[in-house]
C-alpha cells in the first residue's frame, strides 16, 4: 500500500468518510456481471429443479435429473454425448498440447531466423471463427472436390482416403483434429511465453554442466513450464466441455452421422431449443446445463485443489 | 567441426518442421481465398492453381453480395464488437483499479467473485439469459449481445488489468494526491495511460471470441436485421451449399476482416501474450 494511504488511515482513525469512489469504480462491472452472468447461472441451476406440471411450473426436486438418467432414450443420448465429449477432450490433450509444446520449444531456440513469421502464421487459424474453419475443412475433405485425396496421392497414401466426416467410426476423430488444427496456437503461445521467462542463467548453468539440446529440454525446461501446462490443460477441459460451434457447423445440431459427434453442447442446444420434430424443453435444458456445470466445476476443482498444489513452482 | 555440422543439421530440421506446420496452418486459408476468385470449372479442375486471366471470375462474390446483406451483417458485428470491447475495457479497468488500489473490507471476496467467470462459461446460463432477454424485450436487438459479451469479457479483463495496475508506481499516485487530484483524476489521467499496453492485450483477447461467436447470435438475435457476420455466413453457406463459388466467396469475405486486423495488430497481440499478461 502506498505511503499516503497509511498516513490517511492514521490521521482519520476515529471516523473515516465513506470512500464512495470505491463503490463508483466497482459498480458498473459488478452490476453487469451479476445481472447478465451470475444471476442467470443461478436461475438456470434453480430451473433444473422445476418442471411444467399441468401447465404450470412447479418444484419437482431432483425429478428432472432422475428423468435424465432414468429415461432410456434421454440417458442413452446423455451418455453418448458425454463419452464423445470425453474422447474429444482426450484427443485435444494427446495431440493439441504436445504439438503446441513442440512448436513453442522450436520457436524459442535462440537465434532462430524468421521465428516471428512462423509464430504469426501458425496463430492464424486460432483467429478464425468455427464457422469458417468448419466449412473450409468440410470442403477440403469432401470427396467431390478431391483436394484431400489428391494431396494424399502425392505421398502415396491415396488408398487410405475415405469420407471421414461421413462415417460414424471416424467422424469424431476428424472433427477433433479440425479443432486441434484451429487451437494449437493457444498452447503454443502460452508455452512460448513460459519458455521465454526462463532466466538465461539457468540455461547457461545447464550448458556448463553439459546439459544441452534434448536433455536440456526434458530435464530443465519441461519441469519449469509444468505450471503453464497445467493451466493449458484446464483451459482445454473447460473449452472442450463447453464446445458447440464447430460440431454445429460441420455436422449439424444432431451431431451426425448417427449421433457419433454429438457432444454436451449440441445436446443442450437440441434439448433446450428443440430441433426438427423434437420439442424444446427449457427445464430439461437447464438440467443438462447444470450437469455440464458440475462436470466443469469438478474438473476445475481437481486442478485447483489437487494438481496445482502438487506442481512444484520455481521462483527466480 | 562435427559439432558445427550437427548444429547446422539441427537448425535445418527445426526449420523443416516449422515450415511444414506453417503450411498446414495456412494452406486451407490460402486454398479458400484463391479458389474464390476462380470460375466453377477451374475450382474443380485445378483447385491448387492460382487464378489466371482465363479462369479468373468474380461470380461468387456477385452472388454473395446480391443475395445476402453482408454489409449489414458486417456492420452488426462491428457495432457489437466495438461497443462490447469499449465497455469491457472501461468497466474492467475501473473495477481492477478499485481492487488493486484500495484496501477495503471484502476486497478479496470481491476479487474472487469477479474471477469466477474466468473458469465458468457464461453459456451455461443461456436458458435464463434468454428468459431475461424475452422479459425485458431485448431479444433480437444488438443490445442483448452487447450485454452478454460485456459480462463474458469482464472477468478476464479485471484479472489481467489488476495484475498490471499493481505494477504502477505508488509514488506517482501519491504525488498526484498531494497535488490535489481526485481519485477519479488519478485513475483517468495517471493510471489509465500507463496500462495502455495491457488494455490492448485485453482488447484483442476480448475481440476474438466475440467476433467469432455463433451461439449467442443464434439464440438471442437470429433476426435478419441483427445477424452478425458469423451467423450470416453460416446461414448463407447452409442455403447455397452446392454453389461452390458463392460458398468460397462468403468464406473469404468472413476471413478477410480478421486477417487485415491481425496483420495490423499481430505485434501488439503477440507482445501482449508473451509479456506474461496471461499466466
Amino acid at each position: 500500500m502506498s505511503q499516503s494511504d497509511i498516513i490517511e488511515t492514521e490521521t482519520a482513525t476515529p471516523k473515516r468518510p465513506v470512500r464512495w469512489h470505491i463503490a463508483v469504480f466497482l459498480a458498473p462491472a459488478f452490476v453487469v456481471y451479476t445481472a447478465v452472468m451470475i444471476l442467470p447461472l443461478i436461475e438456470t441451476l434453480r430451473l433444473s429443479l422445476f418442471n411444467v406440471v399441468g401447465g404450470e411450473l412447479a418444484f419437482v426436486g431432483l425429478a428432472n435429473f432422475a428423468q435424465l438418467f432414468g429415461d432410456p432414450r434421454l440417458a442413452a443420448d446423455f451418455w453418448n454425448a458425454f463419452s464423445n465429449n470425453t474422447i474429444f477432450f482426450l484427443i485435444h490433450m494427446a495431440v493439441q498440447n504436445p504439438i503446441g509444446i513442440a512448436l513453442a520449444a522450436m520457436l524459442s531456440l535462440p537465434g532462430l531466423r524468421v521465428a516471428a513469421f512462423y509464430r504469426s502464421a501458425i496463430f492464424v487459424p486460432t483467429l478464425l471463427s468455427f464457422v469458417i474453419v468448419g466449412f473450409i475443412w468440410k470442403l477440403i475433405l469432401s470427396p467431390i472436390w478431391g483436394i484431400a485425396p489428391n494431396l494424399m496421392d502425392l505421398v502415396g497414401l491415396k488408398s487410405f482416403f475415405g469420407p471421414w466426416l461421413g462415417k460414424p467410426e471416424s467422424a469424431l476423430i476428424t472433427v477433433s483434429l479440425i479443432s486441434v488444427w484451429q487451437y494449437v496456437g493457444i498452447p503454443m503461445m502460452l508455452i512460448y511465453a513460459a519458455l521465454l521467462n526462463i532466466p538465461d542463467e539457468v540455461l547457461e548453468a545447464a550448458e556448463i554442466d553439459g546439459i544441452t539440446g534434448w536433455s536440456q529440454f526434458w530435464k530443465i525446461k519441461l519441469p519449469l513450464i509444468l505450471p503453464s501446462i497445467g493451466i493449458i490443460s484446464v483451459l482445454t477441459f473447460v473449452g472442450n466441455f463447453n464446445a458447440f460451434d464447430l460440431i454445429y457447423t460441420v455436422q449439424g445440431a444432431l451431431g451426425g452421422p448417427d449421433g457419433s459427434t454429438d457432444i454436451l453442447g449440441t445436446l443442450l442446444y437440441r434439448t433446450f431449443f428443440g430441433f426438427q420434430n423434437q420439442m424444446g424443453n427449457p427445464p430439461m435444458g437447464a438440467t443438462i446445463a447444470t450437469v455440464m456445470f458440475l462436470i466443469i466445476l469438478a474438473g476445475v476443482s481437481l486442478y485447483l485443489f489437487v494438481i496445482q498444489r502438487r506442481i512444484r513452482r520455481y521462483q527466480f | 567441426m562435427s559439432k558445427a555440422r550437427s548444429s547446422f543439421l539441427r537448425t535445418g530440421l527445426v526449420h523443416l518442421a516449422l515450415i511444414t506446420y506453417t503450411l498446414i496452418a495456412l494452406f486451407p486459408v490460402f486454398l479458400t481465398l484463391v479458389n474464390s476468385l476462380k470460375s466453377r470449372n477451374a475450382i474443380f479442375r485445378e483447385p491448387m492453381a492460382l487464378p489466371t486471366p482465363k479462369t479468373f471470375s468474380l461470380i461468387g462474390y456477385e452472388t454473395v453480395l446480391s443475395q445476402g446483406d453482408f454489409f449489414g451483417y458486417f456492420q452488426n458485428s462491428l457495432i457489437v464488437t466495438v461497443v462490447s470491447i469499449a465497455l469491457v475495457l472501461l468497466f474492467g479497468a475501473m473495477a481492477a483499479f478499485a481492487l488493486s488500489e484500495y484496501r477495503f473490507r471484502g476486497n478479496t471476496m470481491m476479487g474472487l467473485y469477479l474471477a469466477l467467470g474466468i473458469m465458468i462459461p457464461i453459456r451455461l446460463g443461456t436458458v435464463a439469459i434468454l428468459q431475461g432477454m424475452v422479459a425485458t424485450g431485448l431479444v433480437n436487438t444488438l443490445t442483448s449481445l452487447i450485454l452478454v459479451y460485456t459480462a463474458q469479457g469482464l472477468p478476464l479483463a479485471i484479472f489481467i488489468l489488476s495484475e498490471f495496475m499493481r505494477t504502477v508506481s505508488d509514488d506517482l499516485k501519491s504525488a498526484g494526491r498531494i497535488d490535489g487530484l481526485s481519485e477519479y483524476a488519478i485513475f483517468f489521467r495517471l493510471v489509465l495511460p500507463l496500462v495502455r499496453p495491457a488494455m490492448a492485450t485485453v482488447a484483442v483477447f476480448t475481440m476474438i471470441p466475440i467476433w467469432n461467436d455463433l451461439w449467442f447470435p443464434l439464440i438471442l438475435a437470429p433476426g435478419e436485421a441483427t445477424k452478425t457476420i458469423t451467423l450470416g455466413a453460416q446461414m448463407f453457406i447452409g442455403q447455397y451449399v452446392t454453389n461452390w463459388n458463392a460458398v468460397l466467396s462468403a468464406l473469404s469475405l468472413a476471413i478477410l476482416p480478421v486477417l487485415v486486423l491481425y496483420v495490423i495488430f499481430s505485434r501488439q497481440l503477440i507482445r501482449g501474450i508473451t509479456s506474461g499478461a496471461v499466466k
